[in-house]
């Protein structure tokens, strides 16, 4: 077996090469973009009073869950600036929004196709398995190659990383929707279109917000190995007190990655499940909606008992 | 209801699903069974042909996996047929463009499902404008018709509900407002009933008889259930692996089984609610038409062993009874006009009465209980036995049934018994017996 090789790696290294000499254009309009989105979201970010985004972030916690979760935000908010990350914080968080809208808008969009065909999705399985073993750090190679260091490179390694669970989840919903009622409006005669705006995202949205759940999840751990590709951010930092062996900087900045997590992920599982939180925002106005309602419909008690006796 | 062009109709339907479902039709229709052709493909639905008429309930009934559900679907499109062809009041559902299929979706044919398949994050009201709203109907034009729909199936006040705090029953009831929002020509109810528990079923088949009363809709109707299709049906379809083996109405499936299976299949169907007078009354007899005289009713009752008999006008309506005892008075009076001695028939009923509802009026009446029909005309009549005989499974519409033997008078028995002295050993016997 001496001098037995198969020269895969060259042969992708030089795949990769030829790309980044021959669609210079491409990815210079991708890297424009994605440089200008983060750097953009972080500017508005850092440029609001520090303030004003814990207040932000704290009603926005109310709207969707509980006065609880408010709490929460504005303590562990002010925390991080206590602890010296507040910029670093923003900058991550930014990384962190920008991968996760990118990743959704690619995500859903490929989860619903592949559940409505199935050559589609036999194409799509095997490069998600793919693309969720192969070790995240690999991806930051070639993206380096494409986009030399910096905040881009970054975030199309935290995109393709965090991709694959929005797809397979958006997958997951539209096909876990119940057949009949699909079938319900087929024979009502709506178009493909209808039944999918009407009838199947609104039953699966569950569990697509779910899986927006877990982009995030995903984004967000990948967003601090995206610091050794030199992106701003927690992830720096993190970087930086390993290789300087800092334990305090690592501490303060791995719980600001924590905290921010913590935010995100209650956000978007009361987001997914919002009759199961009666208690904010979104809830009382619904609830004061529905009573409005009832007050202007008369003999509800009698309906109300016919109720009980059916 | 013949004279009316079908609403319906299903010529030579084939559904098989598989590798190669051409060929296997090819092959069914050379004559190879569906087990045959299973290497082909699996054969559902195998040469389908019924009309269905204008304002029919037409039930369509078979096990599961009978192809029910499949023929269903090839009614609407929602399964292509392999082979045949469905239209809709001359219009093609099979072989169509998909547009035009929804076309037809939206205003001809609508579908009750079996599990409700009501939208969960949309009110009740919302989900029964569901169908106006893919047509384009204004907002408020399509909640008010949803209302009115409502209102029909008695859920008033219910709509702004979301469907989950319904019972089971009161949801169908939403499934049926929704698919007659669009005012369909057409209701396809696929086991419509078979989620609910009996009770909530029979009140929900009465509520479908009643509303179709008043809408006239053309309506068919999938169920495992023969007692449920026997109530509902006009016409009933038995289908076994693919096939439909029997078409006709309630009455020709239990008195006229096609072959062993559907004779098995009706076999515990509760006739006693199926039946109607119509169905098992024989020949009037004892008649007598009103112009004719004593003598004649007299000779009547003689011929048919019976102590009265019916007087019937010129037209065949009942008028009334005469006794044997008034017939003879009258003889001996002379008297040649019945008029005089008429007494008023008891009890009659309708040709459309189920059996279920004579065996009281049987019991009371004096003579075999007399059925009118629509026009109070005398025609046929029910004696004890018939009744009895008609709930048996043997039972046929056309046989005579055997008369019991005249019982010996009382005065020969009597005469007999004092003439011969008790035998010894007929005591014994019963002795034997009781040690």
């Amino acid at each position: 077996m001496e001098g037995f090789r198969i020269p895969v790696g060259t042969w992708v290294a030089e795949g990769i090469d030829w790309i980044r000499d021959n669609l210079r254009g491409v990815l210079d309009v991708i890297a424009f973009l994605a440089r200008w989105m983060v750097e953009s979201l972080t500017d508005v970010l850092l440029a609001a009073p520090i303030a004003g985004v814990i207040v932000v972030a704290a009603l926005l916690g109310w709207l969707v869950r509980s006065w609880q979760l408010a709490l929460g935000t504005a303590v562990s908010f002010v925390f991080v600036l206590a602890m010296g990350q507040w910029v670093t914080t923003m900058q991550t968080l930014a990384l962190v929004l920008v991968a996760t809208a990118i990743a959704v808008a690619i995500g859903i969009p490929v989860g619903i196709w592949s559940a409505r065909n199935p050559r589609v999705r036999s194409v799509v399985k095997p490069v998600l398995d793919f693309m969720q073993t192969m070790p995240a750090l690999v991806y930051l190679i070639p993206a380096i190659v494409f986009f030399s260091i910096g905040v881009v490179p970054g975030l199309v390694a935290t995109v393709i990383f965090a991709l694959p669970p929005g797809v397979r989840f958006a997958e997951l919903g539209i096909r876990g929707v119940d057949s009949e009622t699909v079938e319900a409006g087929q024979a009502f005669g709506a178009t493909p279109g209808q039944i999918l705006r009407g009838i199947q995202l609104p039953l699966a949205m569950p569990t697509i917000m779910a899986g927006v759940n877990q982009v995030i999840m995903l984004a967000l751990s990948m967003a601090v190995i995206a610091g050794m590709a030199g992106a701003d951010g927690l992830g720096k930092e993190v970087v930086q007190a390993l290789s300087t062996v800092n334990l305090a900087k690592g501490v303060e900045a791995g719980l600001s990655v924590v905290i921010i997590a913590v935010f995100l992920d209650r956000m978007t599982a009361a987001l997914g499940t919002p009759g199961e939180h009666p208690s904010s925002l979104l809830g009382l106005l619904a609830r004061r909606r529905s009573a409005a309602a009832r007050s202007a419909a008369s003999g509800s008690s009698s309906d109300a008992r016919e109720a009980a006796r059916v | 209801m013949t004279a009316l062009p079908p609403a319906l109709e299903a010529r030579n339907l084939f559904k098989v699903f598989g590798r190669n479902p051409q060929k296997a039709v090819q092959r069914l229709k050379a004559g190879e069974s569906r087990t045959d052709v299973a290497d082909a493909g699996t054969a559902a639905v195998i040469d389908a042909s019924f009309d269905v008429a204008e304002g029919e309930i037409f039930v369509i009934m078979g096990l599961s996996g009978s192809g029910k559900s499949t023929i269903i679907r090839m009614l609407n499109g929602l399964h292509d047929a392999t082979a045949g062809s469905v239209l809709v009041h001359g219009e093609p559902v099979t072989g169509t463009t998909a547009s035009k299929l929804r076309g037809l979706r939206r205003d001809r044919v609508s579908m009750v499902f079996q599990h409700f398949a009501l939208l969960p994050h949309r009110t009740v009201a919302e989900n029964v404008a569901y169908p106006l709203e893919l047509r384009g109907t204004a907002k408020a034009e399509r909640l008010a018709r949803a209302e009115e729909i409502l209102t029909l199936v008695g859920l008033e006040g219910w709509g702004d509900k979301p469907p989950s705090a319904l019972s089971g029953g009161m949801q169908q009831r939403v499934g049926i407002a929704r698919a007659l929002a669009a005012d369909p020509d057409v209701l396809l109810m696929d086991e419509a009933f078979s989620a609910l528990d009996p009770l909530i079923r029979r009140e929900m088949q009465e509520q479908l008889l009643s509303l179709q009363q008043k809408l006239q809709k053309t309506i068919v109707f999938i169920t495992h259930d023969l007692n449920e299709a026997m109530f509902l049906g006009d016409r009933i379809a038995v289908m076994r692996d693919g096939r439909i083996v029997q078409i006709g109405t309630p009455e020709d499936i239990l008195t006229d089984p096609a072959n062993d299976y559907v004779e098995q299949f009706v076999q515990d169907v509760d006739r006693a609610r199926v039946l109607t007078a119509a169905n098992v009354m024989e020949r009037p007899r004892p008649v007598v038409s009103s112009s004719a005289g004593p003598r004649t009713a007299l000779r009547q009752m003689r011929d048919a062993y019976m102590s009265a008999a019916y007087v019937t006008g010129r037209d065949r309506t009942l008028r009334g009874i005469v006794s044997d005892r008034d017939a003879v008075k009258l003889v001996r009076a002379g008297t040649t006009s019945l008029e005089s001695v008429l007494k008023p028939v008891p009890q009659s009923v309708r040709e459309d009465e189920v059996l279920m509802n004579l065996f009281v009026p049987a019991v009371e009446s004096q003579l075999p209980l007399a059925v009118v029909d629509a026009e109070g005309r005398l025609t046929g009549v029910i004696p004890r036995v018939t009744l009895l005989a008609a709930l048996g499974p043997a039972h046929s519409a056309t046989s005579e049934i055997p008369l019991p033997p005249q019982p010996v008078s009382a005065e020969v028995i009597d005469r007999i018994l004092e003439t011969s002295p008790d035998a010894d050993g007929v005591s014994a016997d019963d002795v034997e017996v009781v040690r």
